[in-house]
């Protein structure tokens, strides 16, 4: 329908000789910035849920553009890497570490995509007989990078008290806990 | 074996439900057999009438009159202290150790263990000492 100009009620004065158009409007989804729990920031000590590192505790270091949280061990303390870990599956403590001075400004989303990783070339005797597990290829640009995040890691991690000791520990429930009235 | 700890008019009562529960309160005067009449000016416990079965005696008394005034009561508990003399006791200290462990963090909890774990490595050490 034209818009009507002048008065409204009255027909226009004006109007194209054929109908235009009035645009759909776009039913495209509109992405909003991910949600991060109000609890998690950077310098959070996570517990995390699931997945090959369950029940480490491990520092974020800051959430990414998809939503994840990046998040390190430090590798030295506990095995973890620098590494995605979804909010869905982590438990945020209220223990904090001091990550000012660590810098993580060239970790996003398309760092960690698998279209980086060196290829592994699978012969037809291997896709047949082959189902060992096979060590993982890690980059040296991944190992440099770990090295030189944890090194600013490491520092502010010693700086607080027993830290260091119980970001080597694991977590689990023994009989007499009860989680939903544990504080984290 | 007697009954000692009577539910009279001075006794120190610690209230087990409601909105205040944890607290302690004086019996100012009993009403019938299931209620009585507690009064708590120290303790924030607003004077009211309560049933003995939301309450539990304790073994500590204050001397005042049948339902004396809050201000007479507050006076006889700073003559008895008995503030301290409550927080002394193993059942005060029981509770409070309760409301601290609720407050813990994982990184408490994780504190704990590593302090639980050099005390028994000092007995279990200073037991073998002994034991040779």
């Amino acid at each position: 329908m034209v818009a009507a100009s002048g008065t409204s009620g009255k027909s226009p004065r004006y109007y194209p000789a054929e109908d235009v158009k009035a645009p759909k409007p776009s039913y495209k989804v509109k992405q909003n910035a991910a949600k991060v729990r109000k609890s998690i920031t950077p310098g959070t000590v996570l517990i995390l849920l699931a997945g090959r590192f369950r029940g480490s505790r491990v520092v974020c270091l800051k959430p990414l553009e998809s939503g994840l949280l990046l998040v390190s061990g430090p590798y030295k303390i506990n095995g973890v890497p620098i590494r995605r870990v979804s909010q869905a599956y982590v438990i945020a403590t209220s223990t904090k570490v001091d990550v000012k001075g660590v810098d993580v400004s060239k970790f996003n989303d398309d760092y960690f995509s698998r279209a980086n990783d060196p290829v592994k070339a699978e012969g037809e005797d291997e896709f047949f007989t082959g189902d060992a597990p096979k060590a993982a290829i890690v980059s040296d640009e991944r190992k440099a990078d770990q090295k030189a995040v944890d090194a600013s890691l490491l520092k502010a991690v010693a700086a607080v008290p027993m830290m260091e000791g119980y970001l080597a520990a694991k977590f689990s429930l023994s009989e007499n806990d009860r989680p939903h009235k544990m504080l984290f | 074996m007697p009954f000692t700890r009577y539910a009279e008019v001075g006794r120190i009562v610690l209230v087990n439900y409601g909105p205040e529960s944890g607290k302690i309160a004086t019996i100012v005067d009993i009403v019938d057999q299931n209620k009585c009449l507690i009064d708590g000016p120290e303790s924030g416990v607003a004077r009211q009438v309560i049933p003995f079965s939301r309450i539990a005696l304790t073994d500590l008394t204050v001397k005042i009159q049948r339902n004396a005034r809050a201000k007479t009561l507050k006076a006889a508990w700073a003559e008895a202290e008995t503030t301290t003399k409550w927080e002394a006791t193993s059942w005060a200290k029981k509770l409070s150790m309760k409301k601290k462990r609720a407050t813990l963090t994982d990184f408490d909890r994780f504190k704990v263990m590593v302090a639980k774990k050099q005390k028994s490595a000092i007995i279990a050490k200073k037991m073998e000492e002994l034991s040779a």
